[in-house]
């Protein structure tokens, strides 16, 4: 596992070398600052509660968003240039690469949540914190990261063009984000049942509810790796 | 290590990119291989190196095969257009290819800072590859295909876009390189095979159409010798006579009238110096010149390879 992880050191210095992490980071905590504090109608002080449900509802959709951005490069890029091949003659396997390339967008995301921590700092001077809640929003935000990861990893494994991975992404996305819950909701028996299960925002909200279900778990994970085994698939094709 | 390489086979759809090559590369040897564009040297190269996987056939490097992947480590590998991570400085670079060839961690360091040495990146150490020019990229790419030492280098046209010095450089350390390694290098730059490698492989179409050292080739490709000579105080008709009758002589052509040169031909297998000086000093003829006409490689290379 060691190239895997030389792989994703690499990528996340390129991030941080090439400003897109500081603007991601910038855009994300403006985003989520202004909803989950300022935005008045629907902020933390207009609910008087204190959580910071407001805040997983406004990650939730910034991170749908961000995450392409942040994935398209990956696999696309390096198929177009070329750098593909010369990464893949090196010492390291195929699995290994989508792994450090999984890594490196799992580590951006997760140092981006780490700096909304002063958010939950706040938020336990204003009231009565239900602790357990917080910890396992932020645990439903990182696994659907990894989720969007792995499929906006796969959409760059796809493609050579960045603007068609992110797109791509998106619209995978949008399914599990939103259109399955939609699906869901115009039927009944079986298929409802079906679509409900598989909409990931359903997963989601249950987990940043503060009720970690293995079946949840079990769903993150079955995105996360059927993406990943894919983009593996989708390279060794050469 | 030996490359094995046996009958290796490649298709792109109906166009076959690699048909049937089989042949040997010994350690410390240097192998040129040479081809028209779209021939399967690099299709060739990319299976060696594991990357593209062959459709029939197999690749054996120190005789296990390539297709295990156990011997990524022991390649060394320049891809045909040099790709690099241009956002990188160079030595993170190649930092990054040492530790990711599973150069320990401790030797890092001083591994970059040879090839830096090695490959002439002094000056150009600490820019980012994208400021480069096309020849210090170069550099950097033959530097990251020797980082981890390997015991075989596939070098896919190592010197496209380096000035005549850098070539210069470049060939001299393939040559020392090859010594104790196993290089396999493609080009079509002609002069080039001349001056690094041991040995050539023609391919054509997918097919090794020649196999052999520089100089056998062109022996075999000639047949004949050809001597440009000179002479001084002889009549245009009458040397053209005396020449054309010696007995190792098959044809004779007056190249130059009025300086008195002539191309004699020699019947194969026969060489004629000794016969036309000795008739010279017969005939009291000055012998201003003789020079042997040897074949080019190029001509080797076209009669090959153009049908």
């Amino acid at each position: 596992m060691k190239p895997a992880w030389i792989i994703a050191k690499r990528e996340l210095n390129a991030y941080f070398d090439s400003l897109i992490a500081y603007f991601i980071i910038v855009l994300f905590l403006s985003f989520s600052g202004f909803f989950t504090w300022l935005a008045g109608n629907g902020d933390i002080f207009f609910r008087k509660q204190a959580d910071l449900n407001v805040f997983f509802g406004v990650a939730k959709w910034t991170l749908f968003f961000f995450i392409p951005a942040l994935t398209m490069r990956q696999l696309a890029e390096e198929k177009k240039t070329g750098t593909i091949e010369l990464l893949l003659t090196k010492a390291v396997t195929d699995r290994q690469v989508i792994l450090g390339k999984f890594l490196s967008c799992f580590l951006m995301v997760a140092i981006t949540l780490a700096l909304t921590l002063p958010y939950y700092i706040t938020i336990t001077y204003l009231g009565k914190v239900d602790h357990g809640a917080i910890w396992s929003g932020y645990l439903g935000l990182l696994l659907l990261s990894a989720a969007y990861i792995s499929i906006g990893l796969f959409a760059s494994s796809i493609t050579g063009n960045q603007i068609v991975a992110f797109l791509l992404a998106l619209s995978i996305g949008i399914f599990f984000q939103f259109l399955f819950e939609v699906i869901a909701g115009g039927m009944t028996g079986f298929i409802g049942e079906l679509f409900s299960t598989l909409s990931l925002s359903m997963h989601f909200e249950s987990i940043s509810r503060g009720v970690i279900d293995t079946k949840d778990l079990i769903y993150f994970l079955s995105i996360v790796v059927l993406g990943l085994y894919l983009s593996e698939i989708s390279i060794s094709k050469r | 290590m030996d490359i094995l390489i046996q009958h290796l086979n490649k298709s792109y759809g109906p166009q076959k990119a690699v048909d049937d090559i089989s042949f040997e590369v010994k350690t410390g040897e240097i192998l040129g291989f040479l081809g028209p564009n779209g021939a399967g040297k690099t299709t060739t190269m990319k299976m060696i190196t594991g990357y593209l996987p062959m459709d029939l056939g197999d690749v054996l490097i120190g005789g296990q095969s390539v297709k295990t992947g156990a011997l990524k480590k022991q390649i060394g590998y320049l891809p045909e257009n040099n790709p690099l991570y241009l956002d990188m400085p160079v030595m993170d670079y190649l930092a990054f290819c040492a530790a990711i060839q599973g150069v320990p961690q401790s030797a890092i360091a001083n591994r970059v800072l040879d090839m830096v040495q090695v490959c002439g990146l002094g000056a150009e150490k600490h820019k980012r590859i994208r400021e480069l020019s096309k020849g210090y990229r170069q550099r950097v790419g033959l530097a990251q295909a020797m980082i981890h030492d390997p015991a075989v280098l596939i070098l896919d046209e190592p010197t496209t876009g380096l000035d005549p010095n850098q070539i210069v450089e470049i060939r001299e350390l393939i040559r020392k390189l090859g010594q104790e390694k196993t290089v396999i290098l493609s080009t079509h730059i002609l002069p080039e095979v001349e001056a690094t490698c041991d040995r050539i492989l023609i391919i054509n179409k997918g097919k090794i159409v020649a196999d052999g050292a520089p100089a056998t080739l062109r022996k075999q490709a000639q047949g004949r010798q050809v001597l440009q000579i000179r002479l001084e105080d002889a009549g245009v008709e009458d040397a053209r006579q005396a020449l054309a009758n010696l007995p190792g002589v098959s044809a004779v052509e007056i190249s130059n009238p009025d300086e008195l040169r002539f191309d004699v031909q020699s019947h194969p297998e026969h060489l004629s110096n000794r016969e036309i000086f000795e008739l010279c000093v017969q005939r009291h003829w000055i012998l201003a010149e003789m020079i042997p006409l040897e074949t080019k490689l190029e001509d080797v290379f076209r009669d090959l390879t153009v049908n």
